[in-house]
């Protein structure tokens, strides 16, 4: 395809500088908090930086990490990220392979369904569950975490629209080698589904490092508080008493340099994985349209 | 019945940690909800607590800040929802003009990236850059010579500020779904129409336009069976008591009334009452997809 007129030319020209400013104010924001936690003190209180640091420091990030309440909550955020992932994935792996089968092969299958698919519409609602997770006697443990989110409905769906995928041949083969159901799904099921499992697995973890409001009802103690959850006490609700901070040690945490390097390390996971996960999410969004 | 578990007995085995964990954790606070037509107390349990009937659904309505709430709740979600929609739709449109697939790439990297940070972080950003004293926003509006603006410390500014960060974190994203549409598009209609000496325009309005239109259709019918959800996550990272009268919406009023001020039949009636409203609009919503646009999740 061929665009030769001019109007045509001075469009292309508008939009791409449009789509480039677009794309900067997207991440400026985040470059001058970057700036910030490596600015010294004083020019971050002179508000004299923008998207640079000025007055070059680790500063900010020695006092982050020398700060032991810090370190436990990120310890805290990696632990229930690890667990609740594995959790909620094997949860999901095991439920969409027997929900992959047709109603021929599987009569029953569509109540399941419908029994994982009414969480979805309809909740009981925030204190209903919470009142539930104190008579299980789960405040304060990571598993108030992890498992109450575990079953990922939506996960499940797009696992088992994949599972769908796999040719059948591969399957019937197995079985006339006499593998049972478990067999087929960890040998046959699990080795060329990687791709759709990395992808799940790293929305998951996504999930529950950003994850912070179950961290702030189930946990009574900043102690037990995941990272997110600290940062929200900390920067957002600036409630500096509720995780313990004492006056003397107050101006190390409350400094807008110190704050912006604990947001940054905040998102730095996130900005980790964020290439693997542009890799894949594009094809998991497509995955989950496709109807059957 | 026996042939039936015989057969089928490994799938079962295979869904029973889902089920046990649905069951636990999604219909025991269902049927728990029923504290909402009691006066519970924690030391007196399900079983003792006086039943009240609908008293505190009755109480949502004549309660001072009920109506405003819920007033709160479909104002702020009503603009995202016309913003969220429009501005993905027609930054997928600009987005597939251009050529370049390495600028492409770079554009379409840097405005997902949002999308995958959380309120938390996002929250922290936007209170330092909107701060009065000396954020690089208001900076900025004051070297063109405009007055500082209270954008998380005023009603109206802080319903704007609400919206127009959500569609600052979700646009890129949202825009996938049209882009894979537009991607879609067989280039044989652009070359046929192009051969008919249609003008770029043209092809994008009677080309692109109405083949997008079914998916738009159904993005905007589930997003209305989301309308009362208004960004629990973000406004609680945003909020302070200056603009409760504005920015408190019916999720952070559960959270603040019922599990903060411990009225948890009084919270747990409101969120009830929220999840049947939400409930009937979802599903209407996904009949609605169906009928308009074949739109199936499953």
């Amino acid at each position: 395809m061929r665009y030769r007129s001019r109007g045509y030319t001075v469009f292309t020209f508008s939009n791409t500088i449009f789509l480039s400013l677009l794309s900067l104010v997207c991440v400026l924001p985040l470059l001058h908090v970057l700036a910030l936690s490596f600015s010294s003190r004083a020019a971050a209180t002179a508000n004299i930086v923008n998207f640079w640091p000025i007055g070059f420091t680790t500063d900010a990030y020695v006092k982050t990490l020398g700060n032991e309440m810090f370190l436990r909550s990120l310890w805290i955020g990696l632990e229930r990220t690890a667990l609740g992932t594995a959790i909620s994935m094997a949860v999901v792996t095991m439920a969409a392979y027997s929900l992959s089968k047709t109603a021929h092969r599987f009569p029953g299958r569509q109540i399941y369904i419908w029994v994982f698919v009414f969480t979805m519409l309809f909740s009981g609602g925030l204190i209903p569950s919470y009142v539930l997770i104190s008579k299980l006697h789960l405040i304060d443990q990571i598993w108030a975490l992890v498992l109450p989110s575990a079953v990922s409905v939506w996960n499940m769906i797009l696992m088992l629209n994949f599972f769908r995928t796999i040719p059948q041949d591969l399957e019937e083969a197995a079985y006339i080698d006499g593998a049972g159901h478990l067999r087929v799904l960890w040998s046959v099921y699990l080795p060329v589904s990687m791709p759709s499992i990395a992808t799940l697995s790293l929305f998951t973890m996504v999930f529950h490092w950003n994850s912070w409001f179950d961290g702030m009802i189930y946990m009574t103690k900043p102690e037990g508080y995941p990272l997110a959850t600290y940062l929200h006490s900390m920067i957002v609700s600036d409630n500096l008493s509720r995780v313990g901070v004492t006056l003397e040690s107050i101006e190390n945490f409350s400094n807008r340099t110190v704050k912006s390097a604990q947001i940054f390390i905040g998102a730095l996971p996130i900005l980790l994985v964020y290439p693997f996960l542009q890799k894949y999410f594009v094809k998991g969004i497509v995955l989950g349209s496709v109807k059957s | 019945m026996a042939a039936y578990w015989r057969k089928t007995w490994p799938f079962h085995v295979l869904l029973l940690p889902a089920l046990a964990l649905v069951v636990l954790f999604q219909y025991v606070p269902l049927f728990g909800a029923v504290i909402a037509f009691q006066d519970y107390e924690p030391w007196l349990g399900i079983q003792n607590s006086p039943w009240v009937g609908l008293a505190h659904f009755r109480y949502l309505f004549t309660y001072p800040d009920g109506k405003q709430i819920i007033w709160n709740t479909l104002i702020i979600s009503a603009f995202k929802l016309t913003v969220n929609l429009g501005i993905p739709i027609v930054f997928a449109l600009l987005l597939n003009e251009v050529r370049k697939t390495a600028f492409k790439r770079i554009v379409q990297t840097l405005v997902y990236l949002p999308h995958f940070l959380s309120w938390v972080i996002l929250g922290g950003i936007l209170i330092d850059i909107l701060s009065t004293e000396g954020g690089i926003v208001n900076r900025l509006l004051n070297s063109f010579g405009l007055p500082s603006v209270f954008f998380l410390g005023d009603g109206q500014w802080f319903r704007f500020t609400v919206v127009v960060s959500d569609v600052w974190k979700e646009f890129g994203f949202s825009a996938i779904v049209f882009l894979a549409t537009l991607v879609g598009i067989n280039p044989a209609l652009y070359e046929a129409a192009e051969i008919d000496g249609a003008s770029r325009w043209q092809q994008v309005l009677s080309i692109s336009v109405p083949l997008m239109m079914p998916i738009v259709i159904v993005v905007a019918t589930l997003s209305l069976g989301r309308i009362l959800d208004a960004g629990f996550d973000q406004i609680l990272n945003l909020y302070n008591p200056l603009v409760y009268s504005h920015g408190d919406i019916i999720d952070t009023f559960v959270y603040r009334e019922g599990l903060n001020n411990g009225q948890f039949s009084f919270g747990t009636a409101v969120g009830l009452f929220k999840s049947a409203i939400g409930f009937v609009l979802i599903v209407i919503s996904y009949r609605m997809a169906y009928k308009l646009a074949n739109y199936r999740i499953f």
